[in-house]
């Protein structure tokens, strides 16, 4: 029995060395281990020696029986993984193939720029303001302080409306985001600090000009701010928004109806080989005009001159847009080209901090 | 307004540079907007002597010359007709650039004769259109000297760009009093002595007005001259004159136009020869025409204010004056009016004639008209010196107003409101260069007179702002503004933190942002849903922009076309702005719009095109609700989309009644009347309709995490084809609110073998066991309850 026994061993191990499928190797395990199989055969005759004999070949039989199965699940193992080293080569592909495609999505540039400008500002205890496009005669001039004379009240600036009867003004289209000024002295009492952003408009289209603009209005009123705090505010703001140090500025003395005094502030720039460089060189950009609110700007928004003060100034989004982002041409913000929108559009995921930085 | 270096000195005895004075300017708010300086590029023309003109020797029409530089003789070759030996002309040598022709001089050979410069024309050195022959100048001119200097071209032209309160800086004098002010040197007195008349005019002065029109011109003055000689203006101010840009005409014209500029003093010179009995002013009547100097015809309407004689209107007072009485080269008598005439209405007949004049402008932004007679006298000595004749003694109607504004400041304000501390002497001094008076009138209170030129003066503001801005804005100290809070406070309301979401989750999903004008043309407004004739605007710049867009739809639409015609083809655009409905602020709505056109994707190797439909737009309508906070759970599809949607392929999401969004394919009449490509897929949020979130609570509720297993079950269901899937999905839900977590519909069809007007839909439902894993015979309890409810509430059929 010995002999059978370790015939039965080797040609299996050699069957099992030499099968070459899953399939063979099981049909291989079913006629040695199976109910049927030889080694189960054998097992059974054990019941006919004797205990001696019993002992000894049953303990023979279960060693070659697990060595059996050691070889058989080994050899599982080798085919396994042959074959899956097969399939994976059937499933190579090109890798250099382009993935699918998925849309790039953008941010407009004023948006951004408003996103970056409302961090500053918010950073500095400003909050943000808004009024309507569509503003009456009196909040987009008359408490302005723009007399009716003014030229901006001419038609060659100002988009009108019909009036809504023969003695009432005609709505215009605002002029300037300044009647949130008034709007907002009206509803609330100092110390006020707002920006407001938004859409303005003039009567005016050209190279460098488009019937529609954005604009920032700035301010702020309490009974102790002035002229030093413009000009600080503003550099703080230029500073921060242009991501330069030590920006040179020109506070220059100008004229605007709401503000005395009034000044246009102009930041140091060089334009080199058609490249526009915020900060240093000779030239002058004018940015933003500003000034100490109108005693009757203040009057017109329930706000005592003799008691509150402060600044105010106004800002084209698109324009320093244009400036920090070295973006050519105003009309070209407004007629959604998509090569346009992409090139100078940000991403999703762009949103300006101040931990992080304006720009990306 | 321009001014020249040499005239501002006339005013100004300075030793400044021009640079120095130029950043002065800036600095006291006379923006300088540009500086021309010709001397420099005039530079290399000097006077050169012809010594010998003799034939070309191989060219009829050429000369060779020799010419006398005052550094040594050069030949050039010269084609000019009038090159002759013995004249002097501008000699510009090789290597010079020639501003007329953008050329630089080469040495060369000339049909085999050296040149070595060139003797120039007007036009070659870009002073005229001159071309006939090269420059002659007089005999006595000294060779060698230069051009730009012996021409008079040599002085610095500097452009300022004033405000509109600075109409007393529309004046040589006006501008070099500021420069005195800010420390640029000193203000030249004037000689405005009365020059007495000889005899009494013979032309009389009369104001024609009423009561409620008398100040249309408040004062003129008036003088007659007689025995003048009209001829051409001296070099001098004809230089100036032009280098300003204007044209000189007649030494007495030229006269009026110098005082204007001068010291922003307009004046008139009539031909008193040509004037018929008594000049006067008075309100014009509509229709009247006359001719103006300006070679045009005008017509008066009833509010313009005109100058007339016993013939009938002679100009427009304050504006133009007329062809019929102007003085010429044969001018021997004259007649001059200095006369007030008011801004508003000034303003208001250039505007509505369109014309714009010297006159005009000082006028309207108000004139010093207490110098009304002194401006007569300099007249007067001008007329005298440049033409000769006699002055009549002066005549005047009206009264010339000299009272002069008081106002009552505060010294302190200076530092209170302008934030930097100025020695009260420092600024009365600045006051005082600048014309006012001031006198101390109490503890911290000055009593401020306004000098007659300064009509800016409305508040203490303003009077505070002229001792800051002659000192200097640049010197009041930056500080940065106080904190309020050590960490900034956020401070977005909702609907602005909804806006910024909104944005970057659609530009999240693809789609490009735009920004798109608020007005539309009418005919796209009405397309649209618009039509509201009080958002038409009464001014547009076109009618492609003539009414307030009632939604962004159709000027995104437009952009879309836009991009199709520049062969783009599968893309999204978005663009969060203002929509119309009326002209009250309420009826401003802020709205979330989108579409996309073309593919869902670009074409690509591994996946199928599919165009883009109403599910693309309700999915990006779905994702901005959802990112705004909007109760998307509760959201209701109705099928009542606007007209400019396909009428199958659109809907609405309401929360109960309230319409948050409209989604679904353009209509395709829309979509080609707007020259767009079809199918659009788009959605149009209105952002106010959106409820705000009642809580305001930072925390999250609790996550409660079932320990059980869930478990999914499908069910196909046979309804009636018009049944929306929505109901099913709502029905199915809600057999068990505590149990059934989800449900999910993954097919949808149509078929013969389900009956005509039937579709089935298949859902899978997710059921989460909370307190133990269900039994099979509570699983199938459950079932029971979904195919009931589904049953009820559409008619539905388990499918077999």
């Amino acid at each position: 029995m010995q002999d059978q026994i370790n015939t039965i061993r080797d040609d299996v191990l050699a069957q099992v060395e030499g099968v070459s499928d899953l399939k063979s190797l099981d049909d291989i395990r079913v006629a040695a281990l199976g109910k049927k199989g030889q080694i189960t055969g054998l097992m059974k005759q054990l019941g006919g020696l004797d205990p001696d004999q019993r002992r000894e070949v049953g303990q023979e039989l279960n060693r070659v029986k697990d060595a059996v199965q050691a070889a058989i699940d080994a050899r599982k193992s080798d085919l396994e993984r042959a074959e899956l080293n097969r399939r994976l080569e059937v499933e190579r592909v090109d890798v250099s193939l382009p993935p699918r495609p998925e849309m790039q999505g953008s941010v407009h540039p004023v948006s951004q720029v408003m996103d970056e400008i409302v961090a500053i500002f918010c950073e500095m205890g400003f909050s943000v303001a808004e009024g309507p496009d569509i503003e009456g005669d009196w909040l987009n001039f008359g408490a302005l302080n723009i007399p009716d004379e003014h030229p901006a009240r001419q038609e060659h600036d100002t988009f009108y409306l019909p009036a809504q009867s023969d003695d009432e003004a005609r709505p215009v289209l605002r002029t300037h985001t300044s009647p949130v000024q008034v709007r907002h002295m009206l509803s609330s009492q100092p110390p006020i600090r707002i920006i407001a952003p938004g859409r303005t408009y003039r009567s005016d289209s050209d190279m460098t000009h488009t019937p529609m603009f954005h604009q920032v209005e700035g301010l702020v009123i309490d009974e102790t701010t002035h002229m030093g705090h413009l000009k600080g505010c503003l550099r703080d703001f230029v500073e921060a928004f242009f991501q330069v140090d030590n920006v040179p500025m020109r506070f220059r003395p100008s004229y605007f109806p709401f503000t005395a005094p009034s000044m246009e502030i102009d930041i140091g720039c060089s334009f080199r080989d058609g490249e526009l460089k915020i900060g240093e060189g000779d030239d002058w950009l004018e940015i933003l005009g500003s000034g100490m609110v109108h005693p009757n700007v203040l009057r017109n928004g329930g706000i005592d001159p003799d008691k509150y003060q402060g600044f105010a100034f106004g800002m084209g989004i698109d324009r320093v847009a244009m400036l920090k982002y070295g973006i050519p041409d105003l009309r070209s913000f407004f007629d959604s080209d998509l090569r346009w929108l992409r090139h100078y559009g940000f991403r999703a995921l762009d949103v300006p901090t101040l931990y992080g930085g304006l720009a990306r | 307004m321009k001014i020249t270096l040499d005239w501002l000195k006339r005013h100004l005895e300075t030793e400044a540079t021009l640079d120095e004075i130029v950043a002065c300017l800036n600095r006291i708010g006379l923006e300088v907007e540009g500086v021309e300086d010709r001397a420099a590029e005039l530079a290399p023309f000097t006077v050169g002597y012809v010594v010998k003109a003799e034939q070309h020797p191989n060219a009829d029409r050429l000369r060779v010359c020799i010419v006398e530089t005052g550094s040594g003789e050069v030949q050039v070759v010269c084609g000019a007709p009038n090159a002759r030996t013995g004249m002097k002309g501008v000699f510009a040598p090789s290597g010079t650039h020639v501003p007329g022709t953008g050329l630089d001089l080469k040495e060369s050979e000339i049909r085999g004769v050296a040149s070595r410069g060139m003797l120039c024309s007007e036009r070659e050195m870009g002073l005229s259109d001159e071309h006939d022959g090269i420059i002659d100048l007089p005999e006595d001119t000294p060779v060698g000297a230069s051009f730009a200097a012996i021409s008079g071209l040599d002085d610095p032209i500097i452009e300022i760009g004033l405000t509109p309160d600075r109409g007393d800086c529309f004046s040589v004098r006006g501008i070099a009093r500021d420069l005195a002010a800010a420390g640029m040197g000193t203000l030249k007195s004037l000689d405005t002595s009365p020059v007495p008349g000889t005899c009494k005019s013979p032309i009389d002065i009369e104001l024609r007005f009423d009561e409620a029109t008398r100040d249309a011109c408040p004062a003129f003055i008036g003088r007659y001259f007689k025995g003048l000689t009209n001829g051409a203006s001296p070099a001098w101010m004809q230089q100036k004159l032009k280098a300003v840009g204007l044209r000189p005409i007649s030494a007495l014209v030229d006269i009026t136009n110098w005082l204007t500029m001068d010291l922003g003093r307009p004046a008139h010179i009539y031909d008193a020869d040509k004037v018929k009995g008594t000049i006067g002013a008075r309100i014009a009547e509509a229709g009247e025409t006359f001719d103006a100097l300006n070679d045009k015809s005008y017509e008066t309407d009833d509010a313009m204010t005109v100058i007339f004689d016993d013939s009938g209107m002679l100009g427009l007072g304050g504006v133009v004056g007329g062809e019929s009485t102007g003085a010429d080269e044969n001018t021997v008598n004259g007649f001059m009016e200095i006369a007030l005439f008011d801004p508003i209405r000034t303003a208001a007949t250039g505007r509505k004639l369109e014309l714009v004049t010297d006159a005009r402008q000082r006028f309207e932004r108000g004139i010093d008209n207490a110098f009304a007679p002194e401006g007569m006298e300099m007249a007067t000595r001008l007329v005298l010196e440049l033409c000769g004749g006699e002055p009549s003694e002066v005549v005047t109607a009206g009264t010339v107003p000299t009272e002069q504004k008081t106002m009552s400041v505060r010294p302190s304000r200076i530092l209170e409101l302008g934030g930097i501390a100025i020695d009260k002497a420092r600024a009365e001094s600045i006051l005082g260069d600048l014309g006012f008076g001031v006198s101390d009138a109490g503890d911290d209170l000055w009593s401020v007179t306004v000098p007659t030129w300064r009509h800016d003066m409305g508040c203490e503001a303003d009077v505070i702002e002229e001792v800051l801005r002659i000192n200097g804005f640049d010197e009041v100290p930056m500080v940065s503004l106080p904190r309020e809070a050590p960490v900034a406070r956020p401070v977005l309301s909702i609907r602005q933190k909804r806006v910024r979401w909104s944005r970057r989750t659609l530009a999240s999903r693809g789609l490009n942002e735009a920004v798109t004008y608020s007005f539309v043309s009418s005919n796209h407004a009405r397309m649209f849903g618009g039509g509201n004739q009080g958002l038409t605007l009464v001014n547009p710049i076109s009618s492609d922009m003539d009414m307030m867009r009632p939604s962004v739809l159709p000027g995104l639409l437009e952009a879309v076309a836009r991009n199709q015609a520049r062969g783009m083809a599968d893309f999204g655009l978005f663009e969060i702005g203002p929509a119309y409905a009326s002209t009250e602020p309420e009826g401003q709505t802020t709205t979330v719009t989108g579409m996309r056109v073309g593919r869902s994707g670009a074409r690509h190797w591994s996946q199928k095109e599919r165009a883009v439909d109403v599910f693309d737009a309700k999915a990006d309508a779905m994702a901005v609700l959802e990112a705004i906070g909007a109760p998307v759970e509760n959201l209701q599809t109705t099928t009542d989309a606007p007209d400019w949607f396909h009428p199958g392929r659109s809907g609405v999401l309401r929360l109960g009644p309230k319409s948050l969004a409209v989604f679904g394919e353009l209509h395709p009449q829309v979509v080609s009347a707007l020259d767009a490509s079809g199918p659009v897929a788009a959605f149009e949020i209105a952002l106010e309709s959106v409820p705000e979130p009642k809580s305001r609570a930072i925390a999250r509720a609790r996550l409660d995490v079932s320990p059980y297993q869930a478990v999914r079950r499908d069910f196909a269901f046979v309804v009636d084809s018009d049944v929306p899937a929505e109901k099913l999905l709502r029905a199915a839900k809600g057999a068990d609110r505590a149990l059934i977590r989800e449900v999910s519909l993954f097919d949808v069809f149509e078929g013969e073998r389900l009956g005509v007007g039937r579709k089935s839909i298949a859902i899978g439902v997710t059921i989460q066991p909370v307190k133990a894993t269900l039994t099979d015979e509570e699983l199938e309890a459950l079932s029971d309850k979904v195919v009931a409810a589904v049953a009820k509430q559409t008619g539905g059929e388990l499918r077999g």
